[in-house]
């Protein structure tokens, strides 16, 4: 099991290169991993896996009830959905299938109600239904005044987004994928002409911050940065515009205030602003929706945060009394065109997967087995397949029993019942665990989207130090050379 | 299944109040005292305090005061000495996860999970500050983001190198706690910010930073957005006369602003005072469930470590009776505070009530000013303030002797300044 994060790289040519390990990127990895004769390069900017929009998003596994019908979006969405669903009961994902509620607050809403119910049926969601005001306010008693009723979606549910990236990177890693971080490539060249040609077979020669990476396919996953690297392969098929999204995750105290996916009515100015559970038990108020041209403007402002909690006032005016415990803001990779835009390029040996925008988490093990079809037509022979071995992940989910809550397990390790972060209830055994898993984190935030150590209502008051100290004692030990072999414990 | 024992007497929180309310009744013979703490050692906040200033109140606890004055971290071993010495067990790595019962704790530590029946609980879970999420300040996540009980920690007990530069956001006396362990780590303080018009801090600390540490204090000056990804570069900060700037840094600690960690009270439904957001408690220290006690900052976030002390002391007297069989838990009378006055405790009143009330006001009074104190238009007490006492950084103590006059069938006691 090979990832590096400095160093020079392999100079053997990988047979795919797979560029970005946000979730799409990682779930195209763990698809490639299943032919076990292929040599495949997971290349990631940063240091970590899932750091750009697959880290900062609404967590929700949507069902896909109002893509545009017959896009590809809508195809992927659907079939990722029902995958992903198989698949995180399988390696211990969080998900919790809370159902969603779309709430007209008007008349002109609601009569958008029934075409709604209309294009959930064609994208294949035949189970919602319509409900009054009278089963809204049942099954939502703290919404606020002024509900005509709504849309009832039970097939919505909300997700571990870093778990699922992990998942996914750990089983590729675990099946031979080398995972290269912080080696954010930079320009790339194709030497030996185009596939094909004079029967050559050409291989993309990847320049990066550590140096050349040659690779006979390649795969654009780079998410917001997908165009800069579209147009080095000579496309301008589509530009990414960042559109912001900034959220408010509420204390834990304000879980029992709502019980389903309060998402608002679509309307021609975007999907607006909904309120949702997480699987941590905290509640999430947000998104925004700000175009932008800063491909790094992940901060949240002040009018944001003013809107957000406007819109959270009106929705579910208790959740405002409540202590707020994190704001973070996320981008996603908005194009001009209304679909994804995955294009094989088979001269080139090369697949774009552009233009993911909020669907990429519930779409990843669709695009994945999508993106390894198209590769396999425009020439990549991929081998045997093999079915590739599970993953367990460390549960993070407040649905199902976390570690300080099995008594089987502290009694096998009491390292497990030793609380550190205590609002979050993680225990040094989970700690411990993460700083020695397959793909360990390089930052203490890195921890923290593994186990949830800091993550609270206190921010780090109690616990702050205390989960530093066992990072660095453990980035600490841990060898300087580049390249890290361990076992896999996870 | 998991083990159930009984013991007497359960205090949740091994800090100044639970320490003292656990050594008075271990002392006094009330049977099997446990303290449940859950970090890896005893005394609470003060275990990260390393300046001094925690020096005269370990008198009744430990004999003559000491010479030289106690620091945080003396104080908490004293206490837990002292808790110890008198027959309490403390055990440390112990987290209270929920209630099993009106008077159970369901507990998990190193040692597995274990049920915990009591004839007493004492809440002692304490305060934190709020964080920068809590406060709504925009911008970045970068890393070098504290508040000051993490950077004391950091600091003071792993030792972890801290920053080059902060900026430091609040002005209460806690924020003095931040400059001096900052200056402790070799970072440069650029400034203290605080969006009031003056410090609420004792002015001769003001004095201090500004004159014998050359730390500029921005009065009127909000923290507008977190610049920098990774680690900080840089605050933007707004005057409020409208203009606006950046201090460059690479740290910000944000200071005071403390809340109550009340999470088991809740959890419990125990009812909360709006103006604390710690459990309402009578003049017995007496929540709204029959036994249980609760004490220290959990009550009021946040006071002396003396006071916690002295709460310990007085909420240990309660529980005896009620273990000797005093009959009755008294709902209370409802005590509410009017602005400028921002908080009471206690802020229930039964009859017996004989602990001093603690107020705190949220902006400086002038001139000469009088608590007045009444129930359904009858006017119960007044008291003239000594000119200079009704400003934000003191407690203002009532004596409880007006409580005898409530009509415990009577409406709320409001207290307001005139």
């Amino acid at each position: 099991m090979t990832v590096t994060a400095r160093g020079p790289l392999p100079r053997a040519p990988y047979d795919v290169a797979v560029v970005g390990a946000g979730v799409v990127g990682c779930a195209v990895a763990r698809e490639l991993a299943r032919h076990p004769d292929l040599r495949v390069a997971l290349v990631e900017a940063t240091d970590d896996v899932g750091q750009g929009t697959s880290k900062a998003n609404t967590a929700i596994l949507h069902t896909g009830f109002d893509a545009a019908p017959g896009s590809l979006e809508a195809r992927l969405v659907r079939e990722g959905a029902r995958r992903l669903a198989v698949y995180a009961a399988e390696s211990g994902i969080p998900v919790e299938p809370v159902g969603a509620l779309l709430v007209a607050w008007n008349e002109e809403q609601r009569a958008a109600l029934p075409r709604l119910a209309k294009k959930a049926g064609r994208n294949g969601c035949h189970d919602t239904r319509l409900i009054g005001p009278g089963e809204l306010y049942a099954r939502e008693p703290h919404l606020g005044p002024g509900a005509l009723g709504a849309l009832h979606v039970p097939g919505e549910s909300i997700v571990c987004p870093w778990t699922t990236t992990l998942a996914y990177a750990t089983q590729a890693v675990r099946n031979g994928v080398d995972l290269h971080l912080d080696c954010r490539v930079t320009r790339v060249r194709r030497h030996g002409g185009e596939r094909g040609e004079h029967g050559g077979q050409g291989e993309h020669v990847l320049g990066t911050t550590r140096g050349e990476l040659r690779a006979r396919f390649l795969v654009n996953a780079a998410g917001l940065h997908a165009d800069t690297l579209d147009r080095e392969l000579g496309h301008r098929d589509f530009t990414v515009t960042p559109r912001r999204g900034q959220l408010i995750v509420f204390d834990k105290f304000a879980r029992d205030l709502v019980r389903h996916i309060l998402l608002p009515v679509p309307t021609a100015l975007g999907k607006g602003v909904l309120v949702a559970p997480t699987v941590y038990g905290n509640v999430l108020l947000g998104p925004t929706a700000e175009d932008l041209p800063d491909k790094r403007a992940t901060g949240s402002s002040a009018e944001g945060l003013a809107l957000l909690r406007a819109q959270g006032r009106r929705i579910l005016p208790a959740l405002l009394q409540e202590e707020v415990t994190a704001v973070y803001a996320g981008l996603r990779a908005a194009t001009e065109h209304d679909d994804y835009r995955v294009t094989a390029h088979p001269g080139q040996a090369y697949v774009t997967v552009g233009g993911i925008r909020s669907t990429g988490l519930t779409a990843s093990l669709a695009l994945a087995a999508h993106v390894t079809g198209l590769l396999a037509e425009i020439g990549l022979e991929p081998g045997p397949v093999r079915e590739v071995e599970p993953v367990r992940m460390p549960n993070l989910g407040e649905a199902f029993p976390r570690p300080h809550q099995r008594p089987d397990l502290i009694a096998a390790d009491p390292e497990y019942g030793t609380l550190v972060c205590h609002c979050e209830r993680v225990s040094r055994g989970e700690i411990r665990d993460a700083l020695a898993a397959t793909i360990p984190p390089r930052s203490p935030d890195g921890l923290r989207r593994r186990t949830r150590a800091r993550a609270g209502r206190c921010q780090g008051f109690h616990c702050g130090a205390a989960v530093r100290a066992l990072f660095e004692e453990a980035a600490a030990s841990r060898e300087p050379a580049n390249v890290h072999r361990r076992e896999a414990t996870a | 299944m998991t083990a159930v024992r009984d013991v007497d007497v359960l205090v949740v929180g091994a800090g100044p109040a639970g320490l003292a309310a656990a050594a008075r009744l271990a002392a006094a013979g009330a049977g099997r005292i446990e303290v449940l703490e859950r970090e890896r050692r005893a005394g609470g906040v003060p275990r990260h305090c390393a300046h001094g200033g925690f020096g005269t109140l370990a008198r009744p606890l430990t004999g003559p005061t000491p010479a030289r004055p106690l620091t945080g971290p003396a104080l908490a071993r004293l206490l837990t000495d002292a808790a110890v010495r008198a027959g309490a067990a403390v055990r440390t790595g112990v987290t209270a996860l929920d209630w099993a019962g009106p008077l159970a704790l369901a507990t998990v530590g190193p040692h597995g999970h274990e049920t915990l029946r009591a004839r007493a609980v004492v809440l002692a879970t304490g305060a934190r500050e709020r964080p920068r999420a809590a406060r709504l300040v925009p911008g970045t996540r970068p890393a070098g983001v504290y508040t000051t009980g993490e950077l004391q920690q950091a600091v003071h007990l792993y030792r972890q190198p801290v920053g080059a530069r902060a900026v430091v956001v609040g002005a209460e006396d806690v924020a003095h706690a931040a400059v001096e362990t900052l200056r402790a780590a070799g970072t440069d303080v650029v400034a203290l910010v605080t969006d009031r018009p003056r410090a609420p801090m004792a002015p001769l600390r003001a004095a201090d930073a500004r004159l014998r540490r050359g730390i500029p204090l921005l009065t009127r000056t909000t923290v507008t957005e977190l610049l920098g990804h990774g680690r900080p570069t840089g605050v933007r900060v707004r005057r409020d006369d409208g203009r606006t700037a950046v201090l460059p840094c690479d740290t910000v600690v944000f200071t005071g602003d403390f809340v109550p960690e009340p999470e088991l009270a809740r959890r419990g439904g125990i009812a909360l005072d709006a103006a604390t957001r710690g459990p309402a408690v009578d003049g017995r220290l007496r929540t709204s469930r029959p036994g249980v006690f609760a004490v220290g900052s959990v009550l009021h976030a946040v006071e002396s470590a003396a006071t916690a002390v002295r709460e310990g002391a007085h909420a240990a007297a309660a529980v005896r009776d009620l273990l000797a069989g005093a009959a009755g838990w008294p709902d209370g009378v409802p005590v509410t505070v009017e602005p400028p006055l921002r908080r009471i405790t206690p802020n229930r009143v039964a009859p017996g009530d004989t602990l001093p009330h603690l107020l705190r006001t949220a902006s400086p009074v002038t001139g000469r000013a009088a608590l007045h104190i009444a129930q359904d238009g009858r006017l119960l007490h007044r008291r003239r303030l000594r000119p200079g006492t009704a400003v934000p950084h003191r407690t203002l103590r009532l004596p409880a002797d007006w409580t005898a006059r409530v009509d415990p069938r009577g409406g709320p006691v409001r207290v307001w300044l005139a």
